[in-house]
């Protein structure tokens, strides 16, 4: 019985259940690795949406022929977007980072208040396909709910990929959370602030 | 491991009777409640022995009938184990389950399934994803629009909210624009163009159309007739006046249902021609109301319940918002309770025919001549009215009912006239409708024209005279092929309408219309404000608008709905930028400086020019033929919404009755009984009645209703049809069916005319159960007793200390920065229901049907509780046993309403039970509801003192219909069987408010503004009855509020500390009136 129970719950912490780690194919192998990696795009350029609502946003397919009407305008490789943009038919991506319907996420709050794309994304600027770098259990988001200060930086880093907590993360921590209004545990960890 | 194959045998080989060995309890032995009729002479007998002032809530009740106690004290009395018929003893039924819950598990391991993101090719400008929009439009009713801003999610309309710069509605909404948006997404719409039941496209009807129309050349359009109801759209006015001129001999026809002539006329009668009157009830200090239901129905009556009770808010937080130092005074005299007449100060029941002699005797003691015979008892009433109208010279407000007749409103007009009123509690205009005329004589010319052949082509539109022409008329037959002279009476019909309607099937082209949240247009509101309305969104199936098919007959056929709004609009406004006033129009959701200026008409018309008024014998029954408060004239019939809306003095659902008054009940020995066996509270089985009137028959469910005028009985319009979708068709009686053009509104008859036929039906009504018997729920008052005792709503209450409770309270939530609480007044609250269906919009509130209703398992977050009272002067004057007495106490009784969403007690019950911690408590005080945790053990509803969870006993929710997931709000969860559900003070509004407030000022956040968090109920009531805030901020509404003397909670004694609270009840009765 014990044992069932502890199969049971290893299994709902597997990266089967969870997806995490796992590269999901897409319609197009859009190489974050490479456009924000080698390039250095800035993830609001085409996430435009994530400062002021809770769904980051997924760029249509104008954005992407923003540079690809003149970059690689003939590639094969780029065609399934040309032709997106030419029939008015949407580019169908496979979401990769979901969340129960039960769940209400909002990411402009997270990037307001100075948790990073990667603390919770991982390293998307080394992903040449994106996977789920965290379980995103609820577990695993409650940790942070609780105690914010180690994942909070500088205003100006949180869109950069490659920060790391400096050793002095305590201090900065606790000075972000007074600076930024940031919520107490009780606040953060009542019910209604992600379930409706 | 189990053996299942011997537990199923077992299942199967008991026999089907109790178990002996069950354990007796004696207070469920002789509780087998056998339905018994209701004793109406029992319950008089009950009231006049009643003291103080109790409140009661049905007449059973009122009768101390001993079943109907045990019945309250049993919640749920069919689950009581004496009335089970079960063949499964509990261990076996365990043992099943276990096994059951075993292979079960395996079940939920699995993968949820693949979800795509599918953004856009090219985004439009300014859309922020996941961030709802909002448009302004207009909701086009009757003679008036309501203006509407509309949110719209991923270019879907989500939610309609009242438009607050529209004079119409400022913010508010009724019950009827709310469920509009289910008409949007109803999926029995019609979606083609049909001929004779085939697809046709829309260009082979646009042929056809201009083939018909050169045909007219010859003939100058004679045999052409158009069938509309009201029209108050500029543009179609305008395309119907072009099509009138193309072709002279061609005739426009009306047919309005549900709005009577008796407004239009009178207004001929009084001055000549027909004029509109503008109410403004915010300056009246004394308003008399014959009939007229002014506050819920008719033009304005959103915006006029806002005036109105601006006048009935004491104390309010703000004094801008409360005009004038004393409350005002209502007097409604009117046959059949209704949503104003609950609210009135001092009610008179009166026959239909006797408002008549009533205006008559106002209008001969205002000293204009003529007289009128008053019923005994009402004289007196009348006296003391004439008196109170007198002494506030300009500031009163006589109003006259839409359903009374002509004479009635040309009285009123001169008795507003001799009062001094014009200009300040009325004014008039020219009318909103275009065009008018008596729709009764309109349809009669019409069908006469048609019996004598002389129509060739009739274009129907939006109308469905089959199911609404007064029965004497015939229409079907008009339509139908004439088997006397062998052809059909009309050779091309062709019927625009949004459903394909009992008008449809005999109509030879049928058009599906665009509903106005996806098409263009324009329409005039009450005060003649021209609104333009734009869709929400592309019309979902290939539907065209009424305009488009107007267009089809005139000389520019193809011109499209926004291009004739927009022409209209340019001639209207020559000068200047028109794309920069187009802009600006459709922003601001009115076109500026269109509301009428007041006419200055003078009176021709002398009260005692009247003929002597025909004695109506007080023998005869009266039947008034009524709007349905919740289905209108038929046309929301499919809405499911609408449906199952209880409506707001009846709280029946799903089915209309025959209203009778009790007296008149006692007399034809109708009654109705709470079944017990098979349905809870909520089903009552009620005496059905054949009706004959008119040389026609209906077969009706017949209804008590407390506060009728003896000798009454109405009949609601709406209900009955036999083709109006999934929803509406066979739900009721047909009250059209009875209705004559020589009795629109109300024919008289003998007492023999009603046949009991020894059958029940069962009735769907909510008032029957969540009792609240005896205790100290809902408080009301006089204003005399509020000024000698402020505080007198908190006279009988015992509230424990703060400092008792096991749980450390404060201590463990501070509640330090924001304090969710609501405070709602109930000297503002009618009952309207447009708080209901609202939050049955934002929250995804699923619609369970009559048979579940009848269990008591519908799903409203917010409910709305109607007592009645007996007065103190009712129960202190000695009866002498004359039936002609006039007694208020069973025949007029006083109603209040009570709206009672979730309490979000600090001290809540229900978290205190749940095993699994579904519900817990926020740090901002509000009791969250979490529905993934939820397992259904319902601890937490049995536990709640208000009864104000909801239990998904099965999947209410549609899963699969297309249409209905476009509806949903996707800020809010849609809920799957099994789990509780309860009013969350729209905490997705507040999470995104707090997310707003929080994310300003690079990040340091802000204080939540008060007013910036309104919750669904609070944005749609009209008269702002529901106040939502921080009760940590001191300048907030609800804080002012929560600070008065009036502020009291529900069932304080039970220590639950509820953060939503009441405010008093105060009427203004007149002290010269013995009965209130």
């Amino acid at each position: 019985m014990g044992f069932a129970v502890l199969a049971v719950l290893a299994a709902a912490r597997s990266p089967y259940l969870t997806r995490q780690n796992i590269t999901r194919q897409q319609p197009i192998q859009f190489s974050h690795k490479h456009h924000v990696g080698d390039d250095g795009i800035d993830c609001r350029y085409c996430h435009t949406s994530v400062e002021t609502s809770a769904f980051a946003g997924i760029p249509p397919t104008k954005t992407c022929m923003n540079c690809h009407s003149v970059l690689f305008s003939n590639a094969g490789y780029l065609e399934p977007i040309r032709e997106s943009y030419r029939t008015d038919k949407s580019i169908e991506w496979v979401k990769i980072h979901r969340l129960a319907d039960f769940v209400y996420f909002n990411h402009s709050i997270h990037v307001n208040k100075g948790v990073g794309c990667s603390t919770c994304h991982g390293r998307v600027d080394e992903m040449p396909l994106v996977f789920q770098a965290n379980t995103l259990l609820m577990q695993w988001c409650v940790e942070c709910h609780r105690n914010p200060a180690p994942n909070l930086r500088p205003m100006d880093k949180v869109y950069a990929m490659d920060w790391t907590p400096t050793p002095d993360q305590e201090e900065l921590g606790k000075k972000f959370m007074k600076e930024r209004n940031i919520r107490t545990t009780a606040e953060l960890t009542s019910c209604s602030t992600c379930h409706r | 491991m189990l053996d299942l194959s011997s537990l199923t045998e077992r299942m199967s080989a008991q026999p089907q009777e109790r178990k002996d060995d069950r354990p007796a309890d004696e207070n469920l032995a002789d509780v087998s409640l056998p339905p018994r009729p209701l004793n109406l002479a029992a319950v008089r007998a009950q009231l006049q022995s009643k003291t103080g002032k109790p409140y009661w809530r049905t007449l059973e009740e009122l009768a101390g009938d001993p079943s109907f106690e045990d019945l309250l004290h049993r919640e749920f009395p069919r689950q009581a184990p004496s009335e089970w018929d079960d063949s499964v003893d509990r261990r076996d039924f365990l043992k099943l389950m276990a096994a059951s819950l075993a292979l079960a598990g395996l079940s939920g391991c699995g993968r949820a399934p693949e979800q795509y993101i599918v953004p856009y090719v090219k985004q439009p400008d300014g859309l922020v994803q996941g961030k709802p929009r909002f448009y302004a439009t207009a909701m086009p009713f009757g003679a008036d629009a309501m203006g509407l801003l509309v949110e719209s999610h991923e270019g879907r309309p989500t939610k309609i909210e009242g438009n607050p710069d529209h004079p119409s509605s400022l913010g508010a909404t009724n019950a009827f624009a709310q469920a509009s948006l289910l008409d949007l997404y109803d999926p029995d719409r019609a979606q083609t163009v049909t001929q004779a039941g085939e697809i046709r496209t829309w260009s082979q009807f646009l042929d056809a159309a201009q083939a018909l129309a050169a045909s007219f050349q010859t003939v100058q359009g004679g045999g052409f007739r158009i069938l509309t109801g009201i029209i108050n759209s500029p543009t179609v006015a305008a395309q119907l006046q072009t099509i009138l001129t193309l072709y002279p001999q061609a005739k426009w026809h009306r047919w309005e249902p549900a709005v009577g002539d008796g407004t239009r006329e009178g207004a001929k009668l009084a001055f000549g021609s027909y004029v509109n009157t503008v109410y403004r009830p915010e300056n009246a200090d004394v308003i008399l109301s014959i009939d007229s239901d002014f506050l819920a129905s008719g033009p304005g009556n959103v915006r006029y319940m806002r005036d109105f009770y601006r006048r009935r808010k004491l104390d309010q937080f703000a004094e801008a918002d409360r005009l004038g130092n004393q409350m005002s005074r209502l007097y409604v005299v009117e046959p059949t309770p209704s949503v104003t007449g609950s609210s009135a100060d001092h009610r008179l029941p009166l026959r239909y025919g006797e408002s008549a002699q009533f205006a008559r005797a106002l209008a001969a003691k205002l000293g204009l001549g003529g007289g009128g015979k008053l019923p005994p008892g009402a004289e007196k009433w009348l006296d003391a009215v004439v008196k109170d109208l007198r002494k506030h010279p300009r500031r009163t407000l006589v109003v006259a009912g839409e359903q009374q007749p002509a004479e009635v409103h040309a009285l009123v007009h001169a008795i507003n006239a001799a009062l001094g009123n014009v200009g300040t509690t009325l004014y008039y205009t020219e009318p909103v409708e275009a065009h008018p005329v008596n729709h009764l004589e309109s349809l009669r010319e019409l069908c006469a024209d048609i019996d004598q052949g002389k129509v060739s082509a009739l274009l129907i539109l939006g109308v469905n005279p089959v199911y609404t022409a007064p029965h004497d008329f015939d229409f079907a037959s008009k339509l139908l092929f004439d088997e006397r002279h062998k052809r059909k009476k009309i050779e091309t019909v062709i019927h625009c309408s949004q459903h394909f309607d009992e008008t449809s099937q005999y109509c030879d082209w049928h058009v599906a219309e665009s509903h106005y949240l996806e098409t263009w247009g324009d329409v005039r509101a009450f005060d003649g404000t021209v609104s333009v309305v734009q869709p929400l969104i592309a019309p979902l199936y290939r539907t065209h608008s009424v305009y488009e098919v107007l267009a089809a007959f005139s000389d520019k056929p193809g011109l499209s709905t926004y291009d004739a709004v927009r022409d209209r609009l340019k001639t209207a406004n020559p000068s200047g930028d028109f794309e920069k006033f187009w802009r600006k129009t459709l922003n601001d959701g009115i076109v500026t400086g269109t509301a009428f200026a007041p006419l200055s008409v003078p009176l021709k018309f002398n009260p005692a020019s009247l003929p002597p008024a025909k004695e109506s014998s007080s023998n005869e029954l009266e039947f008034l033929f009524r709007p349905d408060p919740s289905i209108y004239d038929g046309r929301f019939a499919n809405n499911g919404w609408l449906q199952e809306l209880p409506k707001p003095v009846t709280k029946l659902t799903w089915d209309n009755a025959a209203l009778v008054s009790p007296k008149t009940a006692e007399a034809l020995q109708l009654t109705h009984k709470i079944a017990s066996r098979g349905g809870e509270h909520g089903q009552i089985l009620s005496n059905v009645v054949d009706i004959s009137l008119s040389g026609s028959q209906v077969t009706a469910a017949a209804w008590i209703l407390p506060g009728q005028a003896e000798g009454v009985v109405v009949l609601p319009l709406g209900y009955g049809r036999k083709r109006a979708g999934y929803t509406g068709t066979n739900k009721g009686f047909n009250a059209y069916a009875v209705r004559a053009s020589s009795a629109l509104w109300a024919a008289n008859a003998p007492n023999s005319v009603i046949r009991k036929t020894g059958d029940d039906y069962p009735l769907a009504c909510t008032q029957y159960h969540f009792n609240m018997e005896g205790r100290h729920i809902l408080v009301a008052g006089t204003l005399e007793e509020y000024r000698k005792n402020p505080n007198f709503a908190h006279e009988d209450e015992e509230a424990p200390p703060k400092e008792l409770s096991l749980y450390k309270g404060e201590a463990e939530f501070p509640y330090n920065r924001d304090k969710w609480a609501m405070a709602i007044d109930l000297n503002s609250c009618n009952g309207c229901n447009a708080c209901v269906i609202a939050c049955q919009a934002e929250n995804n509130i699923a619609v369970v049907g009559k048979d579940q209703v009848m269990r008591g398992r519908e799903m409203h977050w917010i409910r709305i509780d109607r007592y009645y009272t007996n007065t103190d002067s009712a129960t202190s004057r000695k009866s002498t046993g004359d039936p002609s007495e006039y007694q208020p106490a069973l025949d007029n009784p006083e109603t209040f309403f009570q709206p009672v969403p979730c309490q979000q007690c600090e001290n809540a019950p229900c978290e205190q039970v749940c095993p699994v911690g579904a519900t817990v408590h926020s740090a901002e005080g509000l009791n969250d509801m979490v529905y993934n945790r939820c397992i259904g053990t319902r601890y937490c509803s049995n536990n709640c003192p208000y009864k104000v969870r909801r239990f998904n006993f099965l999947r209410f929710q549609d899963w699969e219909t297309p249409q209905l997931k476009l509806l949903r709000n996707p800020e809010v969860t849609v809920r799957s069987r099994g789990v509780m559900e309860k009013c969350s003070y729209c905490t997705q509004r507040i999470n995104n408010a707090r997310i707003d407030a929080e994310r300003a000022e690079n990040g340091k956040g802000r204080p939540i503004r008060d007013g910036e968090i309104v919750t669904a109920c609070e944005q749609a009531c009209p008269s702002q009855a529901i106040v939502f805030g921080n009760a940590n901020d001191p300048h907030s509404r609800v804080s002012k509020l929560r600070a008065r003397q009036r502020n009291y909670a529900i069932m304080p004694e039970l220590n639950t500390r509820a953060r939503t609270t009441y405010l008093a009840a105060v009427r203004n009765p007149n002290p010269e009136l013995e009965n209130a």
